[in-house]
């Protein structure tokens, strides 16, 4: 991946000179709690109510779990080094935004956040015509190297474009002077999850990190973590069944662990309890599926699939699940599976863009039936 | 005269007659005074919207069902006037953006945002958050399911957002991945039939075993649609006897018919008079996954195995096109069109015996 850890900007000149850049050792998984200066505010009667995705979101960007590359450059700007304009890819709930809101708020601290940083998301408008206005006006605003107690803060602002892949190209394209005219007083921050929906001209101009889906181990280790602080009991086999279905996801997970948590208070989780949440689909349902493949009846074909979708399975988690376990028979030659795979893929590019769900799986598993009968 | 689906809907956790395990998991969950965000998901039929109002009414009694109807009216960035309804009480406000169209991110802007910004003005009385309730979430388009993303993270201490949907197919990972999602199985034949013979007990109806049995057959474990043909079934003929017709609605019988046509004869002249009764369907606004589903049924009736693999596909591949497209009727000539190039094809080589492309 691309590892641009020595991004130079000449026309910055680099803060902070006199301390040398500190060794980039971090510690990943941790939670400090003395952290009093950056942390959100809570007030105690509302303590409940916080998610513990917020609630246990990372406050410091040594706290950033599994992503190496990233902590290692951003703990060099924060030590005084330039800061580049950045650009964070990678699928959902691997912390890109944690990331970048807890570098922000250790740069400019809670006082200055707010005239410092601007964060828009897909949620605000986000047409051409705001970022002409809105953004260039914000950008153009140049400030001083102090806070107001005196202590040194970065002489820039930080503009922070969340869900990127949702803006338009025009949009985009009008970015891309803005970004370089600007770079003394302004730095910019885009988070997306595709990459390839984001024009070249800006990536050219950022540097680039990718955050990898997150390993189980370290997602086990973190839950572990949560589930101590807040007294949740859970058998072994609980967690690693939550991390299974959650593909590196950690918001999922911790939002899982506390839908859990809500349901079965005062009881010990089981690894039942977590596949009920997380919307698997059990392993006899599918298996049943497969077998009535098997008998090459169409009509017995049609009342199974009728009655998993009555059930309120939802067909892209059937569809996914199908796959892995097709993917496990032996039965099957390769060319057979090959068949079928593509087929899945089609359907499932079908059912991404609205397709009925019945028909889709119909011809999928229809797909499938022929494959079987044939061999 | 109300309906008797809506005059007899639970109004509380504890009226509800199936799934009673996971309504008292939910009531775990509200009575703490506090829950996270919902995705509540099923077959339509199945309760979805019944277990929202069980849970309103646990949060905030009465007061959530004396409910009123606002009109909205939002501009977009082009200046174009969007009108959307939304029913609410003081507590909650349900809205379905999908009325706004390709709008509907304006929507979920504008409303929600301005909903989840204020705050209750007396938290020690009242609950500290406001509750929206969003239907057909799987009909928004991806813009406005985006929209929501960061809103349901920013807003949590001031409102809770309820997701209603028929699946989790069409939403996006990133909203699933914020929400508790509640999966609603459609009732089965035999809670169905237990609906039944309650309702019919409070209105004083002798509801034969055997008729109940196929109103609940019919339904397709659907239970509003089970309640309304046992209301039609009472309004023909009191008192209500075992071998009743039961009544379906016309349209299915005239898609019934209209198919069978088709299946009938393959000409050109057939498809004009189809398409002038598919025209009828679609002008009383059936949805069109419905007409594909009635059709491809009916169709399949008289084909062997291997003529019916491939109508499905033909099906599947029409209907996915049918979605990309704006104008449906064209969606569904092409595929009366394919079927009967396919069946006489199919019927030719069968019957002058070469059937090895087929084996």
């Amino acid at each position: 991946m691309s590892k641009k850890t020595t991004v130079k900007k000449p026309t910055v000149p680099a803060m902070f000179s006199k301390n040398p850049p500190s060794t980039t050792t971090t510690t990943t998984t941790t939670t400090t709690t003395n952290d009093k200066e950056n942390m959100i505010e809570v007030n105690p009667k509302n303590d409940r109510l916080v998610p513990w995705v917020e609630k246990y979101r990372p406050k410091k960007v040594s706290d950033v779990a599994y992503q190496d590359e990233v902590v290692a450059v951003l703990t060099k700007c924060l030590a005084g080094s330039d800061f580049p304009n950045l650009l964070f890819y990678g699928p959902p709930g691997t912390g890109k935004t944690s990331t970048i809101l807890a570098a922000a708020h250790e740069l400019f601290g809670p006082q200055l956040f707010r005239d410092r940083v601007m964060e828009l998301n897909s949620s605000d408008e986000r047409g051409i015509n705001v970022i002409r206005e809105k953004v260039k006006k914000f950008a153009q605003f140049s400030v001083i190297a102090t806070r107001s107690d005196g202590a040194y803060c970065p002489s820039f602002k930080l503009i922070i474009l969340d869900e990127c892949d949702s803006m338009t190209k025009a949009a985009q394209a009008a970015l891309r002077r803005t970004m370089e005219r600007e770079s003394k007083t302004t730095r910019f921050c885009l988070i997306c999850n595709y990459i390839s929906r984001i024009i070249d001209p800006i990536t050219s101009r950022c540097a680039k990190f990718r955050f990898k889906p997150l390993k189980d181990n370290i997602i086990v280790q973190r839950l572990q973590t949560i589930c101590d602080t807040e007294n949740v009991q859970h058998e072994p086999g609980a967690i690693t069944e939550l991390v299974k279905c959650t593909e590196g996801d950690m918001r999922k997970a911790v939002t899982f662990l506390q839908s859990v948590a809500r349901f079965r208070t005062n009881t010990v989780i089981t690894a039942i309890d977590v596949q009920e949440i997380t919307g698997i689909i059990p392993e006899n349902v599918i298996e049943n599926l497969y077998q009535v493949c098997h008998s090459s009846s169409y009509e017995k074909l049609a009342t199974t699939v009728k009655n998993v979708l009555l059930e309120g399975y939802a067909a892209h988690q059937l569809l996914l699940q199908l796959h892995d376990y097709i993917l496990g028979q032996m039965a099957l030659g390769n060319e057979q599976k090959g068949i079928i795979f593509e087929k899945a893929a089609i359907v499932d590019g079908c059912l991404l863009d609205g397709a009925d769900e019945y028909l889709q799986l119909m011809d999928f598993l229809c797909t499938v039936m022929h494959q079987l009968c044939r061999s | 005269m109300s309906l008797w689906c809506d005059k007899y809907q639970p109004k509380t956790f504890n009226e509800l007659d199936y799934r009673l395990e996971q309504a008292a998991l939910l009531q775990a969950v509200v009575a703490d005074g506090d829950f996270p965000h919902f995705l509540i998901y099923g077959p339509s039929g199945s309760g979805k919207k019944t277990r929202i109002k069980c849970l309103l009414h646990a949060l905030y009694g009465d007061g959530a069902q004396s409910l009123r109807i606002e009109n909205h009216v939002y501009e977009t960035p082009s200046r174009k006037k969007v009108e959307i309804t939304t029913i609410g009480s003081n507590y909650h406000v349900q809205v379905n953006p999908s009325d706004a169209g390709i709008y509907d991110r304006i929507v979920i802007q504008e409303l929600i945002k301005t909903i989840a910004q204020t705050k209750q003005i007396n938290i020690n009385e009242q609950r500290s958050f406001k509750v929206i309730v969003i239907i057909e979430v799987d009909k928004l388009t991806r813009d406005a399911q985006h929209a929501l993303r960061r809103t349901m993270e920013k807003y949590v201490s001031s409102c809770r957002i309820i997701l209603c949907c028929n699946s989790t197919s069409r939403v996006i990972p990133a909203i699933r991945s914020r929400c508790l999602a509640i999966r609603l199985a459609a009732p089965t034949i035999d809670e169905i039939n237990g609906v039944l013979q309650k309702v019919t007990n409070f209105e004083g109806i002798q509801l034969p075993i055997d008729l109940a049995n196929r109103i609940s057959e019919k339904s397709q474990r659907n239970l509003r649609r089970a309640l309304l043909m046992l209301q039609t079934c009472a309004t023909q003929k009191l008192p209500l006897t075992k071998d009743q017709q039961i009544t379906e609605p016309d349209w299915e019988v005239y898609l019934r018919d209209t198919a069978r046509m088709v299946g009938e004869e393959q000409t050109p002249q057939r498809i004009l008079q189809a398409r002038e009764r598919l025209y009828e369907l679609v002008a009383h606004c059936i949805p069109a996954e419905i007409i594909f589903k009635g059709l491809l049924e009916e169709l399949l009736t008289n084909c062997d195995n291997v003529l019916k693999v491939k109508i499905t596909h033909i099906a599947a591949e029409y209907e996915h096109r049918l979605r990309q497209g704006s104008k449906e009727v064209f969606h569904f000539e092409a595929f009366i069109a394919k079927f009967m190039c396919v069946y006489k094809e199919h019927m030719l080589t069968e019957t002058t015996g070469i059937d090895e492309e087929f084996e």
